[in-house]
């Protein structure tokens, strides 16, 4: 063990007495580049060399010894092994403990369960092994933003070969998850808002043991992040129904990959969700069109608030208190969105109706800023009609007093 | 000059003088008189007398037009945060059994010192002092 | 005692212990010269009256005001939210801030332009000059006052160009902002300056610059004593009490009109609450009267030469300042003939270069 802590010590310039880097790097192309690329890997940093992966000596000069097949030394490590060779070090908890105590010791037992392992194991070497996602001999580690798994780039990696038509022709597997990911509110919040909690593909799918998620679990794996809307479906009439019809939850109505910003016109309008199944003219048609009633009912006071409280902003009015409550009417206006969940009218109504009085004191507030405009402009014309009299009286007493001085103080001026 | 023009003039001068000295006037004056709302700023709120709440319990208390999440760990501590959200704005509430804070919009959590324990808020919970005058718990915005 | 005394009179009282009727004597026989460029006499009382303003105002708002980061703020936002006729007290102050200084560019171009600064009035001059840079220093000062992001930064700026000053201006920077960086130290400074040093410096300058004034009297432009003399006649006067006091007058409540108005439809606004850890919002840029050598030091290259820009700029400004302050003296050469085309092109240009260069600011 202690020779082992030496040895980390002294790796670094050890690995440049490496005769396999020396040798690679004057070589040219295919053979060249590995060696490039793994100055800015992670094992790299740790002191391990190419030998600790492909076998063979390092310290052999002689290209035949060194790259003895006797000392096991695999030029190209066949896809099928991949993951094992991975797993001699990554699986082995006593030696992970050295180098990253925190970190899991279970991806290939996991890679095992996933789709990608299951068909790697039958044979098909088509799908992702460890290195299709982490790439070769550039491997980072997932919080450097270089990493081809970091979050903000995993949605294009996964694409690499999801989105890829020709790659996906023998699998029965949709090619748009990518696109259509691209126009939901998670890649904005992940790209556009930098937000790296926000779901990328492995949030829902998992990583190492890759699946979409069954029917049952969906629900559960949205609720990980939203709580309520779980805990409110879970017990609204709507989950045992979808529950016997084999429906998957959520995905019901919001579909999976693009998810968009949901809006009112879901319950209730040409695009609603509740209508492919609820008759418009039947309870629950009736109570959907209700909640959507709810909801547009507090988005136009709060757009009517704005709207005032705008103009009273424009004419310089001070009205930044309305403005701050309306974003606590905006908050209602989400909580309410939320409250839909249960699927009963009265839960949307309690939050809408807070924020329906947040929208009519702003409202008042917007009232009294204008008011207050012609308030002040009145006062304004007032002061300016004394100001007017004063001076034309100003005028007029200049004039008789020099029309009386005239050839006194004042000689040539009239 | 005849008569009726000086008494004109002496009209126009003297009214509209003072009508403005008046409008100059009544503004300043009514400047001067205290509003009802005494204090420019939130700079500190009462929270309430100590024994409305009791240990490991936490409240929302409004400060100025945002809220604070007051906690009262132990009998003698206290503890208070900004409830806003560090993700979405959402409001944070206090968790008894675990003596955490917790968003409920998307189960941010975060521990006592107001730090991200789990779940997606970016930033940490800007942190208020707690102070206790007499039986009053006033919190105030840290400097 | 009561013997020897007289009895009170209604009139004699006062007289007798403030002297009036010398001032009244002093005003009957002060007079104002009537030709083509009298309107140019006004603008100096304008600049007056709005710095009386300027004192009446800024003493209402210091009822509300408080000079700290956590609460400057809040204050000025209470103010002009809470307070009866805040808005208006605020508007006001602000708008004559920025008329005040306009008035007073004004008065000393039109001084430069009619020769006013002539033998023996160079005094007037330099005190008028200093009693500017004052005007400019309450604007600086006081737009820190309200803790906003834009006043906050544009005095980050502000204070970073005086550490360009050679050798003392690291201490200088310091000085100026009680610290290493604005903050809460430099508002507390800025509030001191605004409202003690600057009122107090002030006010002994204005009231020597209008002694000179009553000294000397109004000036009369060469060219208009020229042409009288040409003809033989002495320039027309008017009796400065009440005649050319009334036009005054007149102007003022003009002036007042104006403010009333600007202040009722175009409110000053107050911004967001200065973050001094946010970064520097784009298009940061200073009152519009430091827009011209707020420009020129943008157009410098950050080295000349083996100089740094910035201090090429400020030694600049500094030789400008100079020289535009020793007007009177190079104005006239050694065998005492004027230099009219030198000065009249010099006020053109300085013109020209702070309206092109306040627009260029402005619009870029």
């Amino acid at each position: 063990m202690r020779y082992a802590a030496l040895g980390l010590l002294f790796a670094v310039p050890l690995a440049a007495a490496d005769s396999c880097i020396e040798c690679h790097s004057v070589l040219e192309g295919d053979l060249q580049a590995p060696v490039k690329a793994f100055a800015n890997d992670i094992h790299a940093r740790f002191g391990f060399s190419c030998t600790d992966c492909h076998g063979g000596n390092r310290n052999e000069t002689d290209p035949e010894a060194a790259m003895s097949k006797a000392r096991g030394f695999v030029g190209k490590i066949p896809r099928t092994a991949v993951p094992e060779r991975c797993a001699r070090c990554l699986s082995d908890t006593g030696f992970m403990e050295k180098y990253k105590p925190r970190q899991r010791v279970d991806q290939l037992a996991q890679y095992r369960t996933s789709m990608h392992g299951k068909r790697l194991a039958a044979g098909d070497t088509k799908v992702a092994t460890c290195i299709d996602c982490h790439s070769v001999h550039d491997i980072r580690e997932v919080k450097d933003p270089l990493s081809p798994v970091h979050p903000l780039r995993l949605p294009e990696t996964c694409a690499r070969c999801h989105a890829d038509q020709a790659h996906m022709a023998g699998y029965k597997l949709p090619t748009d998850q990518f696109a259509s990911y691209r126009k939901s509110v998670h890649w904005e919040a992940l790209a556009k808002r930098g937000d790296l909690s926000a779901p990328s593909c492995a949030s829902c799918h998992g990583n190492h043991g890759a699946q979409p998620p069954d029917v049952e679990s969906v629900a559960a794996v949205c609720g990980n992040c939203h709580v309520m809307m779980e805990d409110l479906y879970k017990n609204s009439p709507h989950q045992p129904v979808f529950a016997a019809m084999g429906a998957a939850g959520c995905v019901v109505c919001h579909g999976n990959h693009e998810i968009r910003l949901p809006n009112a016109g879901m319950l209730a309008g040409p695009n609603a969700v509740c209508s492919q199944c609820h008759e418009a003219t039947s309870a629950g048609g009736i109570a959907a069109a209700e909640m959507a009633h709810e909801l547009n009912r507090l988005e136009k006071a709060l757009a009517r608030s704005d709207q005032i409280l705008a103009k009273a902003q424009q004419s310089g009015m001070e009205v930044s208190e309305a403005l701050l409550r309306q974003r606590e009417g905006r908050e209602d206006l989400v909580k309410a969105a939320v409250a839909v969940h249960a699927f009963q009218t009265t839960a949307v109504q309690k939050p809408v109706n807070e924020g329906l009085a947040i929208a009519a004191g702003t409202y008042q507030a917007g009232v009294a800023a204008l008011k207050e405009r012609s308030y002040r402009r009145l006062g304004l014309s007032v002061s300016l009609i004394a100001i007017a009299i004063t001076m034309l009286g100003l005028r007029l007493a200049i004039r008789s007093i020099e029309g009386r001085s005239t050839g006194n103080s004042l000689r040539t001026w009239k | 000059m005849d008569e009726p023009r000086r008494n004109l003039v002496r009209w126009l001068l003297g009214g509209g003088l003072s009508a403005s000295l008046i409008s100059f006037l009544y503004p300043a004056f009514k400047f001067m008189n205290p509003p009802d709302v005494p204090e420019a700023s939130v700079n500190e709120v009462s929270a309430g007398k100590v024994q409305d709440l009791k240990p490991n319990t936490g409240k929302i208390v409004k400060f100025g037009s945002l809220p604070v999440l007051l906690v009262r760990t132990t009998e003698t501590e206290w503890r208070a945060f900004s409830a806003v959200c560090t993700h979405l704005n959402c409001t944070v509430q206090y968790k008894e059994s675990s003596h955490q804070m917790w968003c409920a919009c998307h189960n941010g959590l975060y521990n006592l010192n107001g730090q991200v324990v789990s779940g997606p808020p970016p930033h940490p919970l800007e942190a208020y002092s707690v102070h206790i005058r007499g039986d009053e718990v006033v919190i105030s915005r840290r400097a | 005692m009561a013997a020897v005394t007289e009895p009170p009179q209604q009139a004699g009282w006062f007289e007798e212990r403030l002297g009036l009727a010398s001032l009244r004597a002093f005003l009957a026989h002060k007079t104002v010269p009537v030709h083509a460029q009298t309107l140019w006499y006004y603008f100096g009382g304008i600049t007056l009256f709005l710095f009386v303003i300027q004192v009446l105002t800024g003493t209402l708002l210091l009822l509300y005001y408080r000079p700290s980061p956590a609460e400057a703020y809040e204050s000025v936002q209470f103010i002009m939210t809470r307070v009866q006729f805040g808005w208006l007290i605020r508007s006001i102050h602000s708008w004559s801030a920025n008329l005040m200084i306009l008035t007073a560019f004004v008065h000393m171009f039109s001084v430069v332009f009619l020769r006013a600064f002539r033998r023996p009035r160079e005094l007037t001059w330099l005190s008028g000059v200093v009693l500017l840079g004052l005007a400019l220093a309450f604007g600086f000062s006081g737009y820190l006052l309200p803790w906003n992001t834009i006043s906050y930064f544009a005095t980050k700026v502000g204070t970073d160009m005086a550490a360009a000053v050679p050798l003392v201006g690291r201490n200088l920077a310091r000085f100026l902002r009680g610290g290493s960086d604005v903050g809460g130290a430099t508002l507390t400074r800025f509030f001191g300056f605004h409202v003690a040093v600057l009122p107090g410096i002030t006010t002994i300058l204005l009231l020597t610059h209008l002694a000179l004034v009553q000294k000397h009297g109004m000036s009369s432009p060469p060219r208009v004593l020229e042409e009288h003399r040409r003809t033989g006649g002495a320039i027309p006067q008017m009796p400065f009490f009440p005649n050319f006091f009334l036009r005054e007058l007149m102007a003022w409540y003009g002036a007042l009109g104006v403010l009333g108005a600007m202040a009722a439809i175009f409110p000053w606004e107050l911004g967001v609450k200065a973050d001094p850890f946010a970064p520097a919002p784009a298009g940061i840029r200073p009152e519009w009267y430091f827009l011209a050598p707020f420009y020129t030091l943008k157009l410098i290259p950050s080295h000349v030469w083996i100089f740094e820009g910035e201090l090429i700029g400020l030694l600049g400004f500094a030789l400008l300042a100079l020289w535009w302050v020793a007007l009177p003296f190079w104005a006239v050469n050694s065998q005492g003939v004027e230099r009219t085309r030198w000065v009249t092109g010099a006020g053109v240009a300085l013109v020209g270069y702070l309206a092109t260069f306040s627009a260029l600011g402005y619009w870029r």
